[in-house]
């Protein structure tokens, strides 16, 4: 073979179990050429993470290739000793761990680490290449932070070094596992463009993992979706995205908002049911009990990968069929009425609401205790039966609002309503009917619902104790809120540990809604969920809302998210409120200089889309010294000057109703700020 | 770091505050009177009286503690009941000697312990581990006699490599001592072997699991490199402080083991002083065994932060 079309790493009818029962990947074959990027994608127990440990050579206890082969630059690696990997990994093979504080040494100082994976000796040479390295992954003042110590370093400087340590031997392959998904969204596409610029640089391969079809948009070249340890489908990333040929890439595809669609004219399309065991596999297609279009077919014979124009493969019976349109691969899509929020008199109402944590101990600097200021004068106002939507990178203030406002933590100053009547600052000093008007949505939903009840008394609770039902009355209730979440009664007798992850979120909302509270706060309530499921509680969430006319406070990282549930949303910046838009107007310009490097940051799921690159440099700023003037003037690409720096902004507001924190006039931001974003529609 | 050094002294000071008025209390109030136990049954009242008033045994009590506990850190350890003496030198020869053989101990199993404990954890299930853990875990369960003998019919009996008394004469220095120390410490090394190498070995078991010794191993780094430069600094802190709590074990703990070697050390000081109710005696090595224990707690608190940077830059 021509070493030029050598593919860097090929593998090749790969089966990979555990144990003697099951095979977690099975028949894969994939390969990746120099300086290509292929993205690895599937919902958790795809079999993702098994793959790439077998291309490193590094299976966990029980887990063995049972067939195939795996060629690095046409070097078989499948029985290689541990010895022979050895000299591979980090010089021809390297990782990118999924968290990078998890993946250093939290007692080795980084640049140590960083000179060991480099393979030198600690010397004045190795400090030097050490410095270089970590210059060129965009650390200005790499010698600073060579002597810190992992907790000391914020998640993208981390993030960075472990790419550093990675790339420092140049090794042929690369592999990165979910690399991104601890980081804000302003960080992920930083360090996405140091991937790209960093690999294209040294022609090395790279698969990228990821459960995410956004991060691939626009970053990967060619796309493979694993489904159950199966590859269901592979090819270029326009194609793949423009016309996905297995229902399931269309699942994935369908089942998250894309940025700027709202519920009020998109209703999201969930892959229905679960990925199925790897022990208890369907007989013949592996994703024919989820598909909308199986036939008697599928539940015969295993679909073969078929080889299709234009180097895609796909294994489905129909795919002929969904391409040339004749059969529609999409999800059915739930009917979800209207919302008519009223905001004429608004349910909850935040006025000047400070949050202060105290930190570190009193005893040394007598007297003078410090504190992190993590919420810092915010006001806002949500209407009966509307959802506000509140946005931020972590460290924002979101979490610090929500806890406020439901009494887990007492605020500093600032006065919260609900429906006019100010409520207590500490939890004890609220009455049972003000605790049974708040119900909040936790972003965890295993650690929110007690292992040791089963569901049905999990809530059967709240409506015994805050609603005052009676035992039989509120055992039926429960079986009755079960249904109403799309749980079957007889869950009610199960365990949190016997239900997977969205079925414990829809527990817990459930709950949350038992009692009929005036507002319920999500935080983040779909971020620890795979892409498929996130439909289905998002829709769940609407419909509660519509039935009962609740208002909503919904927190995520994620604008797209947000800007599809939220009738209004606030845009938070170090504690402050920066703007706050009907989420009809935050997709448009003007925006807040923060909004826009948001939006310009999250990452689209069509690949064509055009969107602006206006990229955060620097740190975000402590919260222990927050900047003077606008607290975003440090980072802010629209900086004017001094004025930024001395004088808080003021409020402006517009006739569209967006109220924004800038110096910089309305009239001229919308002059100088495009769309940001500009994508195609989709069918509604 | 020096909020956390001077944290840990505040510490320090308080548990020797508390443990020196819970000593005082339980030997100095109970019921009893002292100056009886001192003069003996025929006394007679006069006597009495006049001996109760010159130990200040009228005052209130917290007049007592003070004097007693001003005393104390003065030097003045006051006199034994049983023989007159001044307290302060005899329970000084004594902690000598028994500082002398906890160091020893210490030098023997710490290191032995440590070994033991890693090569088993980065091992585990391997027959060296099973091996390993059976042989410490049957040591430990042997009582100290049952191995000082058997060390004295081998070591010092079947090979004559070492004396079988330890009784080392006063002021003996510690080069001309050592070879007397051996042996008890060897026993006693024992003892604390299976605890220390049990913790180690869980704790590099538990560390070994972590990402980032993937990470590291997927970096190329070497077996050896792993467990030694990464791995083990983790794994210390909970031997770490299991040595520190046998410290104090091993000042005042090892009567078993002063019998069986017939060592002149702290722990055989204590037994003769509860036979003879001698309660300056008690009260002086309880608060030096307190010192001891809160020093060496004081050293592993330091030690951890030393090993842990999360600690030394709060």
């Amino acid at each position: 073979m021509n070493a030029s079309t050598q593919p860097t790493l090929e593998i090749s009818e790969l089966t990979v179990g555990y144990g003697g029962h099951f095979d977690a990947v099975r028949q894969v074959s994939l390969s990746v050429q120099p300086g290509e990027l292929c993205g690895l994608v599937g919902e958790s127990g795809s079999g993702k993470t098994t793959l790439a440990l077998a291309v490193m050579g590094y299976l966990p206890k029980g887990g063995q290739v049972r067939a195939g082969q795996i060629r690095l630059s046409g070097r078989p690696l499948i029985g290689l000793g541990s010895g022979e990997l050895r000299q591979l990994w980090g010089r021809e093979l390297s990782m990118v761990p999924q968290d990078a504080l998890g993946a250093l040494n939290p007692t080795m100082r980084v640049g140590r680490q960083l000179i060991e994976a480099h393979g030198s000796r600690p010397s004045a040479q190795a400090q030097r290449d050490g410095v270089r390295l970590v210059q060129a992954v965009g650390i200005a003042d790499a010698e600073r932070v060579f002597q810190q110590y992992p907790h000391q370093l914020s998640g993208g400087m981390l993030e960075r070094i472990v790419i550093a340590m990675a790339l420092s031997q140049e090794p042929s392959l690369l592999i990165l596992d979910e690399p991104t998904s601890g980081l804000d969204s302003t960080t992920e596409v930083v360090i996405q463009d140091l991937i790209q610029e960093m690999m294209h640089t040294r022609r090395t391969a790279a698969l990228y993992i990821s459960h995410s079809m956004g991060a691939l948009a626009k970053f990967a070249d060619r796309v493979a979706v694993l489904y159950a340890g199966e590859l269901v489908e592979q090819g270029p990333k326009f194609e793949l995205f423009e016309r996905p040929l297995h229902p399931y890439t269309q699942g994935l595809l369908d089942s998250v908002p894309r940025l700027g669609e709202s519920k009020r004219n998109i209703t999201l399309r969930a892959i229905q049911g679960r990925i199925p065991a790897p022990e208890r596999l369907p007989p013949a297609c592996v994703f024919e009990p989820r598909c909308p279009i199986a036939q008697e077919i599928c539940r015969q014979q295993r679909p073969p990968l078929e080889q299709v124009q234009g180097g895609r493969q796909v294994r489905c019976h129909r795919w002929a069929e969904i391409q040339a349109g004749t059969v529609d691969p999409r999800q059915e899509a739930p009917v979800v009425p209207a919302v008519h929020p009223d905001s004429s008199a608004p349910a909850l109402q935040v006025e000047q609401l400070s949050v202060r944590y105290p930190v570190g101990g009193r005893s040394v600097r007598l007297g003078r205790r410090l504190e992190l200021p993590a919420l810092d004068t915010v006001s806002l106002a949500i209407g009966r039966g509307e959802t506000y939507g509140l946005v931020g990178e972590s460290g924002s203030g979101k979490t610090s609002l929500a806890r406020a406002v439901i009494g887990l933590v007492e605020p500093r100053d600032g006065t919260i309503r609900l429906h006019g009547a100010e409520l207590a600052r500490r939890l004890t000093r609220r009455s049972r009917s003000t605790l049974r008007q708040l119900q909040m949505v936790f972003q965890h939903p295993e650690q929110a619902l007690n292992p040791y009840l089963t569901i049905a008394e999990s809530l059967a609770r709240p409506l015994i104790r805050l609603a005052g039902r009676s035992r039989p009355d509120a055992d039926q209730e429960a079986a009755r809120l079960l249904v109403a979440v799309g749980l079957p009664p007889e869950y009610g007798r199960r365990y949190p540990e016997q239900l997977s992850g969205g079925e414990q979120q829809r527990v817990a909302i459930a709950r949350a809604f038992a009692a009929l509270p005036e507002l319920v706060l999500c935080d983040e309530p779909v971020s620890s969920l795979d892409v498929s499921v996130q439909a289905t509680i998002l829709n769940l969430l609407t419909q509660l809302q519509i039935e009962h006319r609740t208002s909503m406070l919904f927190i995520s990282h994620d604008l797209a998210v947000v800007g599809y549930l939220a009738d209004e949303i606030g845009v938070l910046y170090l504690g402050r409120l920066m703007q706050s838009s009907p989420a009809s107007q935050l997709f448009e310009p003007p925006y807040h200089p923060y909004t826009e490097a948001l939006l310009s940051a999250i990452p689209l799921l069509d690949p064509r889309a055009s969107q602006e690159q206006v990229r955060l440099e620097g740190e975000l700023p402590s919260l222990a010294a927050p900047p003077s003037g606008c607290p975003f003037h440090t980072r802010c690409p629209r900086y004017l000057g001094q004025i930024c720096v001395e004088q808080e902004p003021p409020w402006q507001e517009d006739q569209h109703g967006n109220r924004i924190f800038c110096h910089i006039p309305l009239a001229e931001l919308r002059q100088s700020q495009a769309r940001v974003f500009r994508m195609r529609d989709r069918e509604p | 770091m020096l909020a956390y050094l001077l944290r840990r002294l505040g510490f320090l000071m308080l548990t020797l505050v508390l443990t020196s008025l819970i000593i005082f209390t339980v030997t100095q109030l109970l019921p009893g009177d002292v100056a009886r136990v001192i003069l003996g049954r025929e006394a007679g009242e006069p006597a009495l009286q006049e001996l109760r008033a010159e130990l200040g045994l009228n005052d209130p009590a917290p007049i007592q503690y003070l004097h007693w506990a001003v005393g104390f850190v003065r030097g003045d350890w006051g006199q034994s009941f049983s023989s007159g003496a001044a307290v302060l030198p005899v329970v000084a020869e004594r902690l000598r000697n028994s500082l002398m053989l906890a160091a020893v101990t210490l030098v023997i199993s710490v290191p032995l312990a440590l070994g033991l404990g890693v090569i088993a954890g980065s091992n585990q299930d391997h027959p060296i581990d099973t091996v390993i853990n059976i042989t410490t875990l049957s040591v430990v369960g042997l009582p100290e006699f049952v191995t000082g003998v058997l060390l004295i019919q081998l070591l010092a009996f079947r090979l004559q490599l070492l004396p079988a008394n330890s009784s080392i004469r006063l002021g003996t220095g510690f080069v001309e001592a050592l070879p007397m120390l051996v042996l008890p410490a060897l026993t006693a090394s024992l003892v604390l072997l299976a605890y220390i190498a049990r913790l180690t070995r869980a704790g590099v078991i538990q560390e070994l699991d972590k990402p980032y010794v993937r990470a590291a191993a997927l970096r190329g780094l070497s077996r050896a490199r792993l467990v030694l430069g990464h791995v083990l600094r983790n794994a210390l802190p909970p031997s770490i402080t299991v040595i520190a709590i046998s410290f104090g074990w091993l000042i005042s703990g090892l009567i078993v083991i002063e019998n069986v070697f017939n060592y002149p050390g702290l722990g055989r000081l204590m037994v003769f002083a509860i036979d003879r109710r001698d309660i300056p005696m008690l009260q002086a090595i309880s608060m030096v065994t307190v010192l001891g224990y809160a020093m060496a707690n004081l050293a592993a608190d330091l030690l951890y932060a030393y090993l842990n940077p999360q600690v030394r830059l709060k």
